[in-house]
């Protein structure tokens, strides 16, 4: 009996090994291990082992039944690590076949470069407003000290609707908006676009943005406008830009100044991108002028503060190295995917 | 502006400086340099060469031989073609350039390289020629500096500039051609009316480089007879005309002008054409004053009266055309009649011709608002209303008039009658400026120690009374009026650069986005997410569009701003509606042939209140939705619900397609309404409108526009957590047979208020017309789900619902489907 347990039991783990798929290895199982199998029929058959017999019969057949069970468990795992190796290989693709996109749409850099401003300012404390864009000539010149007459209305060659309605030639009109609120100290940022009669050509546009900053409270000067420029120019162009202020003239401005950042492409040095100068003009700006503060009912005895005005596009184009203007207009979509 | 430095020279004499450290520094005290110029960078080895004798070319027909005394021992044999050197001449003077020299350009006055062209000894046609005689254009310039150049060859001196220079062969050519200077340009400012003149900027430079400066000095003139004799003159409007100096000159005698003052001339850009002119312009130059001379003999009345015109008078400029005048507009009248445009032009009834005897000269202060106005209405802007407009020193009148007689005296061109006529009844007050130190120092930041300040006033003419409690402002200082003012200039010559960088302090403030900026932020995020990119258009556009769009007659997009001076018709009215601007756009990728092309936009329409525009107009924000190729009227439509859903407009949006835009395809076409209003449009573009903007046929367009300020009333950032459903939901699946005309969207929204409470969602999820559905029918198909928060539901609830919503689609006349 013992020796055809044992045979019985190297017959299945030869039949187990030999095996080769899942289904195989189940017949197996209810061949030897089912109800009717061949070791479940030796268990059946104790009874007619001899009492004292029936222990050492019993561990003998649950040793065989064990390693077939073992034998079966463990062709198992192996058929179906292979079943799962051969279903893996035949799912292989070819990793460097075209990606599939969502098409996401594109900033218009000039947006790109006004989030960027805005960001800047926002962070030090500038609250970003808009102004119309059509605008009295009251607010445009006469309360930034530009009366009628005055050669800075020739200057800047203005679009007007009639007499007293324009197409505002600067952000400018927003300050003396925001400061006749009468709400101090003010800090804030107005981008916007603004019309010139200047015809199309790759660095002209009769429409394009500006974006104006204004700063009034008690003891605000010079150098607060020079360091607050300074902390934009390296934030905006990197840290390693330098600034440069040339005495300039702006109606709403005394003193004004001219800012130029050092060459981001050469560091300085002079290269084609900035002409050989090693500095490219940015901006325009100065201190508020004591008639603008008073014609906006601001005490020119108590507060001061300072102004700028960017203008959007050109930072655009420096940033992103765009070599025409009329480019940022047309919206050509090969344009805009580069941004 | 262009001046030469050799006349800034003049001024400063002690200038000593190179071009670039010149135009760096004033760039640095507010004077911009734009760029200068070296007139002799690239002119090397060039003399003044007499010709000796000239002989024919034994083998070319168009070359000659010269043998050329430079100045040394041995003449210089010299081969050319040049036209004007004739056989058998001999005896004149030309500029020469030695083997190893350099000229500025080719003989035919092209663009000039950058390095210049050597010369180098060589053979022409086998005869050696040891240099080459130079034209003007090779020496970088041209005939209109040097009118008396020839046509085209070789340069040759003229007898009066060698007798004035007493040239001889070896001196340099390019001394004696004034070509041994820099032309330096810069940017003025609108404010410094005195620096558009040689004197004004050279005060700059003086006091940049901490040089004395040198005023001209006028000395008196004229001779032993008394100009009142000869003139009278008489200013009816003195408000108009501050100041008016005349002068007279008698036995004129016209002739070229002295090198050294055509050199200044050429050099600043001006064409030298006679003494009489030349002074003229060289005194305009220098005191920024411009002046008229009047052929004496044809002023009648030996009188000059300045008064307005008469509405509807015609006067002939000098020009030879008519100009209609009004009451406003200034003139210079005889006893009789007008002779000149005050400060405009004169009148060709005065002008002077070659032949003229007896000259006026009139030295003028005119009101600049007034010459401005006057130059637009008659429709000329000349050099002289140019300068008169910003405004002029009134000094200057009396000044100018007398440096330009001196000049008369000096150069020969005529006999100045003594004395002056000088109209000023109401001298200018001399503007005085508080001396506040601490203010100036307040404002800039800075530490300036008042003795600085006052070391710093001196350098540019402002002095200070005696307790030093004003600053006196001269009066070419014209744009010094506060402490402001003064504080600029105190920082000029401090130095910008030398200031500190600080931040302001006080108070501190929130940095943020206008609330509706930050609506705007999120539709641009949605729109770039769904795929369309950021287009930037312009504002204003041609009337033409309305027809283009096939906007009706009658409509109120009609209505536009109009701008009453645009660069053109195509950009004459501000836009009504964004969709020509959106179509431009699409149109110009269409014709790169972009394929899949979508576009966002979001900027301002301009709705007027009332025409004509007495007030600003309505700046309506629209954002504006465009694409063709891979999309759909639906996909469209999906955008807007995304950017809805992702602002807090989380109700049901109803698209109405009865709707009047004319620019949309009649049958596809939907007005977008949320609460009741309207907050747009969208919708596939009429295909009469696509192939206006050169679509071709088949090419499907579509548009969506949100009226911004309509959708940011109902917007919101504010979200609330509503808990993630705990119960079982129960579905319902309803098919429907609906006739044709009803909309979907009416059946939804049945639903809608019939499903209450529990009606969680319903779905479309079949929609067919077609072979197995009666005529004039669709079959629908909707799958709901009712669900309630607190409870699992029961059937009867949801069959009560469902009975409710069945009566509804019977209400409608729908049949459900078996």
């Amino acid at each position: 009996m013992k020796d055809k347990l044992i045979k019985m039991t190297e017959e299945a783990i030869e039949k187990i090994s030999e095996s080769s798929s899942l289904n195989e290895l189940n017949d197996i199982r209810v061949l030897y291990l089912g109800k009717k199998g061949h070791i479940t029929s030796v268990m059946k058959s104790m009874k007619d082992v001899a009492p004292e017999d029936r222990p050492a019969f019993g561990q003998l057949v649950n040793e065989a039944r064990t390693k077939v069970e073992e034998a079966l468990d463990e062709k198992k795992e192996a058929l179906q690590k292979a079943e799962m190796e051969k279903k893996l290989a035949e799912e292989v693709i070819d990793v460097t076949l075209p990606a599939k996109r969502t098409k996401v749409g594109h900033g218009h850099p000039c947006q790109i470069a006004l989030d960027e401003v805005e960001r800047i300012f926002v962070g030090m404390g500038y609250e970003v407003v808009e102004g119309p864009e059509v605008e009295w000539q009251d607010y445009n010149f006469t309360k930034l000290n530009i009366p009628e007459g005055h050669p800075a209305r020739d200057e800047q060659d203005t679009f007007y609707i009639n007499d007293e309605i324009l197409l505002r030639s600067q952000t400018s009109p927003v300050q003396a908006r925001v400061m006749e609120q009468g709400k101090l100290p003010i800090r804030m940022i107005a981008p916007g676009r603004v019309f010139r009669s200047d015809n199309i050509d790759a660095t002209h546009s009769p429409s394009f943005h500006q974006i104006e900053g204004l700063v009034i409270d008690k003891h605000i000067t010079m150098t607060d406008l020079k360091g607050t420029l300074d902390e934009f120019a390296k934030e905006l162009f990197g840290p390693e830009t330098k600034t440069r202020f040339r005495p300039h003239h702006f109606p709403f401005t005394e003193p004004s100044a001219e800012v130029d950042v050092s060459c981001f492409k050469c560091g300085g040095k002079g290269c084609r991108f900035c002409k050989g100068e090693g500095w490219i003009e940015i901006l325009g700006c100065g201190m508020v002028h004591p008639n603008v503060l008073e014609m906006c009912g601001i005490d020119p005895e108590v507060y001061s503060g300072f102004a700028f005005g960017v203008g959007l596009e050109r930072i655009a184009l420096l940033k992103y190295e765009i070599d025409d203007m009329r480019l940022l207009y047309e919206n050509d979509q090969r344009f805009l995917n580069q941004f | 502006m262009n001046t030469p430095l050799s006349w800034i020279k003049d001024y400063v004499p002690e200038l000593d400086c190179t071009a670039k450290e010149y135009s760096d520094r004033l760039t640095l005290t507010g004077t911009k340099v734009e760029g200068y110029e070296v007139l002799d960078k690239n002119l090397e080895k060039i003399v003044v060469g007499e010709i000796l004798s000239v002989e024919r070319h034994p083998d070319a027909d168009k070359l000659v031989i010269c043998q050329v005394n430079v100045g040394e021992t041995e003449p210089v044999q010299i081969v050319t073609g040049a036209a004007n050197i004739i056989p058998g001449t001999s005896g004149q003077l030309v500029p020469v350039v030695l083997d190893g020299g350099k000229v500025a350009g080719g003989h035919d006055g092209g663009p000039l390289p950058e390095d210049g062209i050597k010369i180098k000894a060589g053979k022409l046609r086998g005869i050696p020629s040891n240099g080459m005689m130079c034209s003007i254009e090779e020496l970088g310039s041209d005939k209109n500096s040097y009118p008396l150049a020839p046509e085209s060859g070789i340069y040759i001196f003229s007898k009066e500039l060698i007798k004035e220079l007493s040239l001889k062969p070896g001196d340099s050519a390019i001394m004696a051609l004034g070509l041994d200077d820099t032309v330096v340009e810069y940017e003025i400012t609108s404010n410094r009316v005195d620096c558009y003149g040689v004197i004004g900027i050279a005060r700059e430079a003086a006091a940049t480089f901490n040089k004395p400066f040198k005023l001209p000095e006028i000395k008196a003139c004229g001779n032993a007879e008394d100009v009142n004799d000869y003139l009278k003159v008489r200013v009816e409007n003195n408000e108009l005309c501050k100041r008016y100096c005349a002068r007279v000159i008698k036995n004129i005698r016209i002739a070229p002008s002295p090198e050294w003052m055509q050199k200044r001339l050429r050099n600043s850009g001006i064409r030298p054409i006679n003494n009489l002119v030349d002074i003229t312009n060289f005194v305009m130059k220098e005191y920024v004053q411009p002046m008229h001379a009047y052929d004496y003999d044809l002023l009648s009345g030996r009188e000059i009266v300045v008064k307005t015109a008469n509405d509807g008078e015609i006067f002939q400029t000098l020009d030879g055309q008519d100009r209609e005048l009004d009451h406003t507009i200034l003139m210079i009248n005889d006893a009789e009649k007008a002779v000149g445009l005050a400060g405009i032009m004169g009148g060709e009834n005065s002008k002077i011709t070659d032949n003229v005897k007896t000259v006026v000269f009139e030295s003028a202060n005119f009101d600049g608002v007034n010459i401005r106005l006057s130059a637009k209405k008659v429709g000329m802007r000349t050099e002289a209303s140019g300068i008169f407009e910003k405004g002029l020193d009134p000094a200057n009148a009396l000044n100018a008039i007398n440096r330009a007689c001196e000049l008369v005296e000096e150069l020969n061109c005529g006999e100045v009658v003594g004395g002056v006529i000088d109209v000023y009844p109401e001298p200018e007050e001399t503007v005085k400026v508080k001396f506040e130190p601490d203010r100036i120092n307040n404002l800039l930041g800075t530490d300036i120690d008042r003795e600085e300040m006052k070391r710093i006033f001196s350098l540019i003419g402002l002095s200070l009374d005696e307790a030093e409690e004003n600053v006196i402002v001269p009066s070419f200082r014209r744009d010094l009026h506060c402490m402001a003012d003064l504080a600029e200039e105190v920082l000029r010559f401090h130095g910008y650069d030398k200031i500190e960088s600080t931040l302001p302090i006080g108070e501190s403030t929130t940095g943020k986005l206008s609330y509706k900026l930050r609506i705007d932020q999120a539709a641009r995020n949605v729109a770039e997410l769904s795929g369309f990119s950021h287009a930037m258009t312009y504002a204003f556009e041609s009337p033409k569009v309305y027809d283009k769009l096939l906007i009706p007659e009658d409509s109120k997009l009609r209505e536009a701003v109009v701008i009453s001076n645009p660069l053109g018709e195509d950009f004459s009215i501000m836009r009504t509606q964004p969709v020509n601007a959106m179509l431009t756009a699409l149109s110009f990728n269409y014709n790169r042939r972009n394929a899949d092309v979508r576009l966002y936009d979001m900027a301002n329409i301009y709705l007027p209140k009332s025409l004509p525009v007495t007030e600003l107009p309505d700046e309506r924000e629209q954002l504006t939705l465009g694409a063709y190729g891979d999309i759909d009227f639906f996909s469209m439509k999906g955008v807007v619900e995304e950017l809805f859903e992702n602002i807090g407009l989380n109700k049901k949006i109803h698209y109405n397609p009865v709707c009047e835009y004319s620019f949309l395809h009649p049958n596809r076409k939907a007005e977008i309404v949320y609460e009741g209003v309207k907050l747009g449009y969208l919708g596939e573009i009429h295909p009469v409108v696509s192939e206006n903007y050169d679509f071709k046929a088949g090419v499907r367009v579509y548009i969506a526009v949100l009226d911004m300020p309509s959708v940011i009333e109902f917007t919101s950032f504010d979200r609330k957590y509503e808990g993630i459903a705990k119960y079982p939901a129960m579905t319902r699946d309803i098919s429907m047979l609906v006739p044709k005309h009803i909309l979907v969207g009416d059946i939804e929204d049945m639903i809608g208020q019939r499903g209450g409470k529990i009606l969680e969602a319903y779905k479309l999820f079949d929609i067919y017309e077609g072979s197995q559905v009666q005529e004039g029918y669709k079959s629908v198909a909707y799958s709901l789900t009712f669900r309630a928060k607190d409870r699992t539901l029961t059937d009867d609830e949801v069959g009560q619902a469902m009975k409710k919503i069945l009566n509804g689609l019977q209400g409608m006349n729908i049949e459900l489907r078996s």
